[in-house]
């Protein structure tokens, strides 16, 4: 049994189930009941209709779950009110849960745990453990998540930016307990994209997918980190990339450019390169000149100064920085809005010759990382620069 | 999403603003304390946002290796003027502004006459161990 394909079905049993006139917090709840009978009975019974099946047991879930008579009055109010579902209501419906899941009024962690569960059809218990949290925490989250949208209506349209960047945020969480949450996040943007047609979904979905393509070259056997330049380009998924070059282009071609397409032709330009030194830099910093168009972000002219820098030359690319360092938003709010600036600088000095300060730069970048896979890479450049000079 | 470890500390901290030792509180302070510590993970653990919380005895020693067949060596109980940490609560919230607003609610725990002791905090993110796929020279 598919518990791939189980998942899959999920916001269509659940767009049923509110269609009907099911309120949101008690269809997910009985759709979550009958996954979880779904996986039990399966194996030894497997359904003609998958979906049908799990319409018709999530439904009796619901209904006994309402048995009240107040409850059942107020069903059947809604149920009369209700058109029949036509034929495309089932994507319609998967495109509403979305929204829903990534509503505004949500935080953003409230709207990736209840995208996983109402969306994704993961378990509570998965989620917990993707995110390294009690069970009972993200339990609460969840149903603190299902409150504040249970007031909101199904039919409205919603906002696709919103939903992407929840699709975002589940993809860079990465991978920890059961579940990969970078291919979770790709599924659920391939359905999305199925359901929608707009090129910044297309653009988000070529973005994910060649950033996986290279996931297994990043990291060497003992968990370390693998520059870019230094990465087995063997390693990297060529299928992965072809498919999302294909979708990045037909996205292209619809001239309705946003940051990820334009992020994803930047790592799409990272991707064709057949080594690091045939790496088009110059079309990179081009791209990199859209986006910062587009976003006006400092991290994104942070990156840019590094292209720069290999389009140009080392000095180009401290002059991009420096721009950079009047014009970057104060650090007021507690946490640097920079934190690989150090990083970067010290990369560029190294290039330029100045090992004396790259090796204090890349100290300062390794004390201000903020994940343990980066720190570790950057005390290991300093330390390379430091036992080096002092040989 | 991030974690956030909130310390508390028997000493080693600046000095807080209602700074009597709890000793010295009526019975009926320290309990409006500890309910106030109480409600406070009890909220957390309502919005998500918990993820752990243990206090600590004030005992403990130094311990290290002394060579190959010798036992660790220990320096016995701390001495006073050592750092010395009371208690952690481990929480997962959106932002850094929200970490700080929450140590900063812990902070107002009600002292001696019921006003807040302004205890000062510890606010550390966690080192995550997971990749982030942002693009940089290093990825």
């Amino acid at each position: 049994m598919n518990e791939a394909l189980i998942r899959s079905l999920t916001p269509g049993v659940l767009g049923v189930l509110v269609r009907r006139g099911a309120d949101f917090a008690a269809a997910e709840d009985a759709v979550q009941d009958a996954l979880i009978e779904a996986v039990r009975v399966w194996p030894a019974d497997p359904p003609r209709d998958a979906k049908g099946w799990l319409v018709t047991v999530a439904w009796r879930k619901f209904l006994d779950a309402t048995r009240a008579d107040a409850a059942r009055r107020r069903r059947e109010d809604l149920v009369e009110e209700e058109p029949a579902p036509g034929p495309a209501a089932s994507v319609d419906d998967t495109l509403q849960l979305y929204f829903l899941c990534a509503h505004p009024s949500l935080t953003p962690s409230s709207a990736v745990a209840l995208t996983l569960r109402a969306v994704g059809g993961l378990t509570t218990r998965q989620i917990a453990q993707a995110y390294l949290v009690p069970e009972a925490t993200m339990a609460q989250r969840i149903s603190r998540a299902k409150r504040t949208v249970s007031g909101v209506r199904f039919d409205q349209p919603g906002d696709v930016a919103t939903v992407l960047r929840v699709l975002y945020l589940v993809f860079n969480e990465g991978y920890s307990g059961d579940v990969d949450l970078a291919a979770e996040a790709i599924r659920l943007t391939r359905q999305l994209a199925a359901a929608i047609d707009h090129p910044e979904v297309a653009g988000l979905l070529a973005l994910m997918l060649l950033h996986h393509a290279r996931r297994a070259s990043r990291t060497a056997p003992d968990g370390s980190l693998v520059p870019l330049a230094e990465q087995d380009r063997s390693r990297w998924d060529t299928e992965a990339i072809a498919e999302g070059v294909e979708i990045l282009q037909a996205a292209l071609a619809r001239d309705r450019l946003g940051e990820f397409q334009a992020q994803a032709a930047i790592a799409a330009l990272h991707a064709d390169a057949p080594t690091a030194e045939e790496t088009d830099w110059v079309q990179i910093v081009e791209w990199y000149d859209e986006l910062a168009g587009l976003t006006d972000s400092p991290v994104v002219r942070l990156n840019r100064a590094v292209a720069v820098g290999e389009a140009d030359g080392p000095r180009a690319g401290l002059a991009a920085l420096a721009e950079l360092d009047a014009s970057s938003p104060s650090s007021s709010s507690g946490g640097s809005p920079l934190p690989r600036h150090a990083a970067v600088a010290a990369y560029l000095h190294e290039r330029d010759g100045d090992l004396t300060t790259a090796a204090r730069l890349y100290a300062e970048a390794a004390h201000k990382a903020s994940n343990l896979a980066e720190r570790d890479y950057l005390t290991r450049q300093a330390a390379r620069l430091n036992t080096g000079r002092s040989h | 999403m991030a974690k956030y470890l909130l310390l508390k500390h028997y000493r080693g901290a600046p000095a807080p603003v209602n700074n009597v030792p709890m000793d010295q509180w009526t019975p009926e302070e320290i309990s409006a304390h500890v309910q106030y510590m109480n409600d406070f993970a009890a909220r957390l653990e309502k919005t998500g946002e918990f993820v752990d919380g243990q206090a600590l005895a004030p005992e403990g020693s130094w311990v290290r290796y002394d060579g190959e067949g010798r036992p660790p060596v220990t320096d016995g109980p701390f001495a006073e003027t050592k750092d010395l940490i009371a208690g952690w609560m481990v929480i997962d919230v959106d932002s850094h502004e929200r970490a700080v607003e929450l140590a900063g609610e812990l902070s107002a725990a009600p002292g001696k006459d019921g006003k807040p002791i302004h205890e000062w905090l510890e606010v550390r993110p966690f080192l995550a161990a997971k990749p982030s796929t942002t693009e940089c020279t290093f990825k």
